[in-house]
């Protein structure tokens, strides 16, 4: 045991005094979650836009503070006439115009119809749709409000409902794809290359010389990694919290619990890669291209699954990563309890267990 | 008793293409400070690698204290003190880090054994803190054999553990294995420099994977078969094309300061006839002298 601890010891000296490597274990967790959390998302916050408002009525005044409350929108300025939205739109950085005719709350209450223009920037036409989109969604709303004040029998209004994500919060979907792209990146990667490092150093040539058992090697050199990767883990959920206003709905301890289950799968992974690969490079390399791009692409973060052809659908059964990416959404998003992903528990330990025995079975007590 | 025994060991890379130990045994005795010498790639690196359990062999069988290097690899791991070619510790960790690393390796302690590494852990002692990295090349090599003794092994082997080391460090290195062979321990070492292969008891000359020959290094510079010649002039590379031009002379080979030369017929005739020849062709300040041959000499010999 003691000898068990000293190696673990020795271990996190490596660790700790490798400054680049530690920089990038805790920096690449806390750039992604930026990055996504900020720049990559689909979502457009704080559009600049104009309201002209020729009704100045109740209705109106409500519909614009609704619009005001919303973090998507940011009204520059309330127009008078409706000739000034095209300067407007040609002074730039405007995205839309709402326009509301006189009399809008009269023909509202009296002809149970109204109207309201919306004009968008459509030179970007992605923007633009997506934007007329949140605009159109804070009327229905207001609409609905309505609703339940009056009954007016023979309005139909389209029912829309974003479940778990009222909001189509970009955050919600990617924070557990990134959670488990950085866990798969750094357990692999890691454990891959500071394993081929002994080889490439020669000093697991002088470690097989000694009564030390070699698969002890290889769960001390795990054990660092473990726990960093446990802060790792702390770390993005604590920015997703404070900084992408995240919700985690379900148990704490059970999502880390399943986030240690993929970090030793990952971990048995990256044992595996270093049976095979014979320099640090080509056990990174085999590593980011092994992990990084399948975990990306695979996952359903990105792309969804259900749109792939069948044969890709066939392969992200075999990433670690896609089960739990949905175990994760089950837990942090929906709440659930184990007994609603313990079908996907069961799959990833079943994965760990078969890394586990391979990259063993695998492990060479000799030379070449 | 043989501490180290090899029967017919063969070792091939890439399928059999590279012969690199071909059909070697020998056998070293108990507390034998025993030499491996031959150049870069006689096979000398793969032979401790099967002795030391690192590699299997292709045929054969060896054993070491008793043991077999396949069947009883476990007791061999934990029996014996290795030292690769290579600096093999960690780099970032320090001096004193590595050593007490190695000896809870090995299941052990640093205390323990102390008089064993005493002699060699003074000299680096000053540096216990400095991270072994950024230790020269003879201060490496001490940790390193430091490391590999500290579990007080029964056999060493040390694979070239004075190459690319200053003479001086080269030097006292010998002179702890000596010390090291009064403790009783049995000592393999490997070198590719003749020089260190007076300072063994026993040597094996090895050359393409075949042993040449294996003897006290007194016996093997016995057994060399003729008189050996050291030639000097001026000018000593035309001297060099000059020799070997000459039907009269067998074998010629720069050595440094002199060449080494071997007659075909050896009598006081052809040698005044040799220096009468030279001085024809210009030579000035010939000298020619009688010399006991090294053991390049004899290991050049027979490599022809």
């Amino acid at each position: 045991m003691k000898q068990f601890l000293t190696f673990v010891r020795k271990e996190f000296y490596h660790v700790f005094r490798d400054k680049k490597t530690l920089l990038m274990l805790f920096g690449l967790p806390i750039v992604q979650i930026v990055l996504f959390g900020f720049a990559l998302t689909n979502e457009i916050k704080n559009s600049k836009i104009v309201i002209c408002d020729y009704a100045k009525d109740e209705a109106t005044q409500q519909i614009i503070n609704k619009i005001e409350a919303s973090q998507n929108f940011d009204i520059q300025k309330t127009l008078f006439s409706h000739r000034q939205i095209e300067e407007a739109f040609k002074a730039g950085n405007i995205k839309l115009a709402i326009i509301f005719p006189a009399n809008f709350n009269n023909d509202l209450s009296h002809l149970h119809q109204a109207q309201v223009q919306i004009i968008a920037d459509a030179s970007d036409p992605n923007t633009a749709n997506t934007l007329t989109n949140y605009a159109t969604a804070i009327i229905m709303d207001y609409q609905q409000e309505l609703m339940k004040n009056n009954v007016v029998p023979f309005r139909i209004v389209p029912e829309i409902r974003m479940l778990y994500n009222p909001e189509l919060k970009g955050a919600t979907n990617f924070v557990p794809g990134v959670m488990a792209l950085v866990l798969m990146l750094v357990c692999v990667m890691m454990t891959s290359v500071s394993i081929v490092r002994e080889k490439e150093n020669g000093t697991m040539e002088v470690l097989l010389v000694s009564p030390f058992n070699p698969f002890l090697v290889i769960i001390a050199k795990a054990i660092p990694y473990l726990l960093l990767s446990i802060v790792n883990l702390s770390v993005i959920l604590i920015l997703s919290v404070t900084l992408l206003d995240m919700p985690i709905n379900g148990s704490i301890s059970l999502l880390f619990a399943e986030s240690i289950l993929l970090i030793i799968t990952a971990l048995s992974l990256g044992l595996l890669i270093s049976n095979v690969a014979q320099s640090q490079q080509a056990a990174m390399l085999i590593s980011l291209m092994g992990m990084l791009v399948p975990t990306m692409l695979f996952t359903g973060f990105m792309f969804p699954i259900e749109n792939m052809p069948v044969p890709l659908q066939v392969i992200c059964n075999i990433i670690p990563a896609k089960w739990y990416y949905t175990i994760v959404k089950s837990i942090m998003i929906k709440g659930l309890g184990f007994s609603a992903i313990w079908k996907e528990t069961l799959v990833l330990f079943g994965m760990t267990v078969f890394l586990l025995v391979v990259s063993f079975k695998k492990f060479k007590t000799r030379l070449v | 008793m043989a501490d180290v025994e090899l029967h017919n060991i063969v070792k091939t890379y890439n399928k059999g293409e590279v012969k690199a130990v071909n059909d070697v045994s020998f056998s070293v005795n108990e507390g034998e400070l025993f030499g491996l010498i031959g150049a870069d790639g006689a096979g000398k690196t793969s032979i401790f690698r099967i002795l030391t359990t690192l590699l299997l062999p292709d045929s054969g069988n060896a054993s070491v204290s008793g043991f077999d290097v396949i069947k009883d690899y476990k007791n061999i791991r934990s029996s014996v003190g290795y030292m690769p070619g290579k600096f093999s510790l960690y780099q970032d960790l320090s001096v004193e880090e590595n050593l007490n690393f190695f000896a809870s390796v090995f299941n052990t302690s640093v205390k323990e054994n102390y008089d064993l590494i005493k002699d060699i852990y003074v000299q680096i002692e000053p540096f216990k803190d400095r991270r072994a990295g950024k230790l020269s090349g003879g201060m490496k090599q001490k940790l390193a054999l430091c490391c590999a003794l500290i579990h007080r092994p029964k056999v060493l082997f040390l694979d070239e553990p004075t190459t690319g080391v200053d003479t001086v460090s080269r030097k006292e290195f010998w002179e702890m294995l000596k010390r090291l062979k009064q403790q009783g321990i049995t000592i393999l070492v490997s070198t590719p420099y003749m020089d260190e292969a007076t300072l063994c008891e026993r040597i094996a000359l090895i050359q393409n994977g075949k042993i040449l020959s294996i003897d006290t290094p007194d016996e093997i510079v016995k057994q060399f078969p003729e008189n050996l010649f050291a030639v000097k002039a001026n000018d000593m590379s035309k001297l060099l094309n000059d020799l070997r031009k000459n039907n009269e002379i067998k074998t010629c080979n720069a050595f440094g300061e002199f060449h080494h030369i071997t007659f075909q017929n050896d009598n006081e005739n052809s040698h005044n006839e040799l220096i009468h020849i030279l001085q024809k062709a210009n030579h000035q300040n010939i000298e020619l002298k009688h010399i006991t041959p090294s053991i390049e000499d004899c290991f050049i010999k027979l490599m022809n």
